[in-house]
């Protein structure tokens, strides 16, 4: 397995407070990774600063592209960088109106990224859309309503469709199941793993619950206060955790 | 030195303002499509009765010019017929309704039928000036936009249009890319002048005075509008015939002619029909 994305040292600070505190992280081809720790721990300012939507105060993360070329991100130029977002990467949100146009057919959003990308064939578009549409268990009957009348997992689904139409290989999730009823929860994350399974996608994916990122991961990384405290296996961190403040976090949660 | 700072005021604007406004459209014209900013000035009219285009016109004026203002077509509507009034007491220069004697013509919602030539100016009165506006409402963003090209929105629109009515139903203001650079929102006339704009001899300018942007495409600049390919542009028009002058090619009204609400189809472009009739 080959690395696609390594970051050394990334720092961010929000005034005294240290919201990334020299860390570093690798993810390889294939690889889901969870990020996990408490609230305020710093997961989402990582993941912000790994997919360069946050500038690091300091530090280094450089992505292997589709070409085979490392990419130095932190100095690519903003157009190749947007081109990325657009391409190469997916960033599923965990407020389904952050990654999607609410005024917008949900056909219109799965299409945008095919239309951004250069097609110019309404059917064409329309026969993918579709095929996403399905793909995500939404019924294609439903392609030409607006997501503002779809339930939250069903927008959650919809966000999943529009970010992977265009096979990216990268892919961000900042709990992407999070303000979702437990068997919503369960369908979606089913989803996703047959997803991210199917297409090979490397991904790394932020919660603070452990049940997902159990099922979700291959590897994890756990935080507090901008740290990494512990970093592993899923199965060896969470059955054998090793530090106290993970120790604290599992038994939290068995206590549930 | 008194006399020609005498010629440079005329035309209601003072010379900072006319001067600010000439350099706006130079750079419009060396970019063509791309919106400059401009210090949109008041004007003795309201927003939303063509201040960005008055601007535009005032600032283009010589007393040698020969002005024609139209609205919807026409050159005795309430708003084309104050705009005429104020140039013509503001500048005394000399007004007509014959679209081939002005130099220039400042128009709201439509492009006159008569091919226009190298010696003449359109100036348009634009409202919304963003085409991107409809799905992205922050101006930070789709100025990003527009530096990177990135117009895969533009089409979102159509498709939505598509998906919805089963064609572009988009009639007025459609998009379009100007030299193959910069999409630009045509102001709010008919889609059936589109190619008209397309390799158009004359300059034409957009001034959007609300919103402070100004806009140009430059004399043979390459037009097109946005479309699939399946679902191909079209300069649609009513398939009727001018009840007044017999023209089969021009865009048309429906008006309604007494008080039995009895319905006619004419031209717009009421300069053309005229001259269509003798
Ligand atoms: N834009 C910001 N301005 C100021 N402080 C911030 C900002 N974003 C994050 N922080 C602070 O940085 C720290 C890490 O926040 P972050 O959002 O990364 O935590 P998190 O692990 O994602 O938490 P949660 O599980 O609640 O989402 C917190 O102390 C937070 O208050
Ligand atoms: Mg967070
Ligand atoms: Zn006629």
């Amino acid at each position: 397995m080959e690395q696609i994305l390594k970051a050394k040292a990334i720092n961010k600070k929000f005034g005294d407070v240290y919201a990334c505190n020299n860390l570093s992280i690798e993810l390889y081809t294939g690889e889901v990774v969870g990020i996990v720790g408490e609230s305020g721990s710093g997961k989402s300012t990582l993941l912000n600063c790994l997919s360069g939507s946050l500038v690091p105060d300091g530090g280094n993360i450089t992505y292997l592209d589709r070409d085979n070329n490392w990419l130095d991100l932190l100095s690519l130029p903003e157009p190749r960088k947007r081109n990325l977002l657009r391409t190469e990467w997916a960033f599923v949100h965990q407020n389904p109106r952050d990654g999607l146009r609410m005024a917008v057919s949900a056909g219109g959003n799965i299409g945008e990224r095919l239309m951004a990308i250069g097609y110019r064939n309404y059917s064409q578009i329309r026969a993918e859309a579709t095929e996403w549409i399905e793909k995500v268990e939404i019924d294609a009957i439903r392609l030409d309503d607006k997501p503002s009348i779809f339930s939250g997992g069903m927008q959650q689904r919809l966000q999943i469709a529009k970010n992977l139409i265009t096979k990216p290989r990268l892919i961000f999730m900042d709990e992407p199941t999070g303000g979702l009823d437990v068997s919503v929860q369960a369908r979606l994350l089913d989803l996703i793993r047959s997803l991210v399974r199917e297409l090979g996608l490397s991904v790394i994916i932020v919660t603070h619950d452990l049940a997902v990122a159990r099922f979700m991961a291959n590897r994890l990384i756990v935080m507090k206060n901008g740290k990494i405290v512990e970093t592993g296996l899923t199965d060896q961190v969470l059955d054998d955790p090793q530090h106290s403040y993970t120790q604290l976090l599992v038994s939290s949660i068995l206590k549930v | 030195m008194s006399n020609s700072e005498e010629d440079f005021n005329f035309a209601y604007l003072d010379e900072q303002t006319k001067r600010m406004i000439r350099r706006a459209l130079i750079k419009a014209i060396c970019i063509p499509g791309y919106q400059v900013p401009f210090a949109s000035r008041e004007m003795p009219m309201p927003y939303g009765w063509g201040t960005g285009g008055v601007q535009v016109t005032a600032a283009c004026l010589q007393e040698t010019d020969v002005l024609k203002v139209i609205d919807q077509g026409s050159d005795d509507t309430t708003n084309a017929v104050s705009i005429r009034k104020f140039f013509e007491r503001v500048t005394g220069v000399k007004t007509t309704e014959n679209t081939g004697k002005a130099s220039v013509i400042q128009t709201r919602h439509r492009i006159p039928e008569q091919v226009l030539s190298e010696d003449q100016i359109l100036v348009y009165q634009v409202p919304i000036p963003e085409p991107l506006r409809f799905l992205e409402p922050r101006e930070t963003e789709t100025r990003v936009m527009h530096a990177l090209e990135e117009y895969g929105l533009m089409h979102v629109k159509l498709y939505e249009d598509i998906s919805i009515n089963g064609e572009i139903s988009t009639a007025y203001a459609y998009p379009v890319k100007v030299n193959d650079r910069y999409i630009m929102d045509p102001s709010p006339t008919p889609k059936f002048d589109n190619p008209k704009m397309n390799f158009c001899s004359a300059i034409q300018l957009f001034g959007a005075g609300r919103e402070q942007r100004i806009y140009a495409v430059p004399p043979y600049t390459k037009v097109i509008s946005l479309d699939f390919e399946d679902y191909p542009f079209e300069a649609s028009r009513a398939e009727k015939t001018c009840e007044i002058c017999g023209a089969t090619n021009t865009y048309l009204d429906e008006v309604v002619i007494d008080d039995k609400g009895t319905r006619m189809f004419s031209c717009s472009d009421s300069d053309y029909c005229n001259s269509q009739k003798s």
